[in-house]
């Protein structure tokens, strides 16, 4: 079990020892610091915090500054927790992971905030069929349908699909295959696509299956 | 972007020949039979490149037995050992899909070819 931090870089392809080609991403991971370790005695439950991305002291609030000199590691635009049992290891304050805590063929979850769709119809937020686009029809083609009844029940059942703001939701991709580690550079190459933009922060963990 | 070359570099092939749609050219493919790797020929004319990168492909048509046949390689597959340009073409487009529509010898195959450098232009 592992966990890190990381930054979506981008989308490409690489080829197997077969000479097939397996589409993956590439995402920056760490370097990723320790900055608080939270205790059952102290917090009621046992956490890691990381921090991923530094920035610059100056850009950082005055309590924010206190907080991460405490761990002694410098200010970071991210900063998640993780329960100490998804991460594994046996981690103190300012202690920094790399992407080497992945190994080639391991099977990750990819947690991001999926690209924001706008105000998406029926047709592409919920996927409805539309209407007919014959059989004297006009206006129809990516129309919701019904509501609901008439006189009973007089009213729209809640939780119906309606349109409305689609994407920027948590979007968690599961059992991703790592493809590819490079330790000295943190990417790590995973197969298949992950939820966001380029350069979304990323929360990779061993796949809980 | 330079992130994105690490983990491409190995795969990206800088020695593929300079050539561009029109021409005529030999792909030299590794079919694994079994556990036996042979080379198959596949000589068509290059009728679209699309893409950049370590996803650029390429459109190779030919006419096999009477039928048109198209292929679409990725340029950087591991799988094409070779490219050979055998003949250049000069065309007028950048995608000659309008070769799809001709049949017979003459319409099909011949491209508009000359030999390319130093040719004075006529008509």
């Amino acid at each position: 079990m592992s966990a890190i931090l990381g930054k979506k870089l981008g989308m490409t392809s690489i080829y197997d020892a077969k000479g097939k080609a397996i589409p993956c991403t590439v995402i920056e991971a760490g370097p990723c610091f320790v900055s608080q370790v939270k205790t059952v005695e102290k917090d009621g439950y046992a956490a890691y915090q990381f921090c991923f991305d530094e920035k610059k002291e100056e850009r950082t609030a005055k309590p924010q500054q206190g907080h991460f000199k405490k761990a002694g590691v410098k200010p970071a635009y991210k900063v998640k927790e993780f329960y100490v049992q998804e991460v594994g290891l046996d981690l103190k304050p300012g202690d920094a992971l790399k992407a080497d805590v992945f190994k080639e063929g391991d099977l990750v979850d990819v947690v991001g905030i999926s690209k924001g769709k706008g105000f998406a119809g029926v047709v592409k937020r919920h996927h409805f069929g539309g209407g007919s686009r014959t059989h004297g029809q006009s206006d129809r083609l990516r129309a919701p349908g019904s509501m609901g009844g008439s006189s009973h029940p007089s009213r729209s059942f809640k939780g119906l699909r309606m349109a409305g703001r689609m994407g920027s939701d948590q979007v968690t991709a599961k059992n991703l295959k790592v493809v590819k580690v490079l330790a000295d550079s943190n990417l790590i190459v995973v197969k298949g696509a992950v939820p966001g933009k380029k350069n979304a922060y990323l929360e990779i963990s061993t796949a809980k299956g | 972007m330079e992130k994105l070359k690490l983990i491409e570099a190995g795969f990206v092939k800088n020695d593929l020949p300079d050539f561009r749609y029109g021409d005529t050219i030999t792909v030299h493919t590794r079919v694994v039979e079994g556990d036996k790797e042979r080379i198959q020929l596949y000589t068509g004319v290059v009728i679209s490149r699309r893409g950049s990168g370590m996803s650029e492909t390429m459109t190779v048509r030919k006419i096999s037995h009477g039928v048109g046949v198209e292929r679409i390689f990725p340029m950087h597959s591991p799988s094409i050992a070779k490219i050979e340009v055998t003949k250049q073409g000069k065309a007028r487009r950048a995608k000659l899909f309008y070769l799809r529509k001709r049949t017979g010898k003459a319409a099909m195959k011949v491209k508009e070819l000359e030999a390319k450098p130093a040719a004075p232009a006529e008509n």
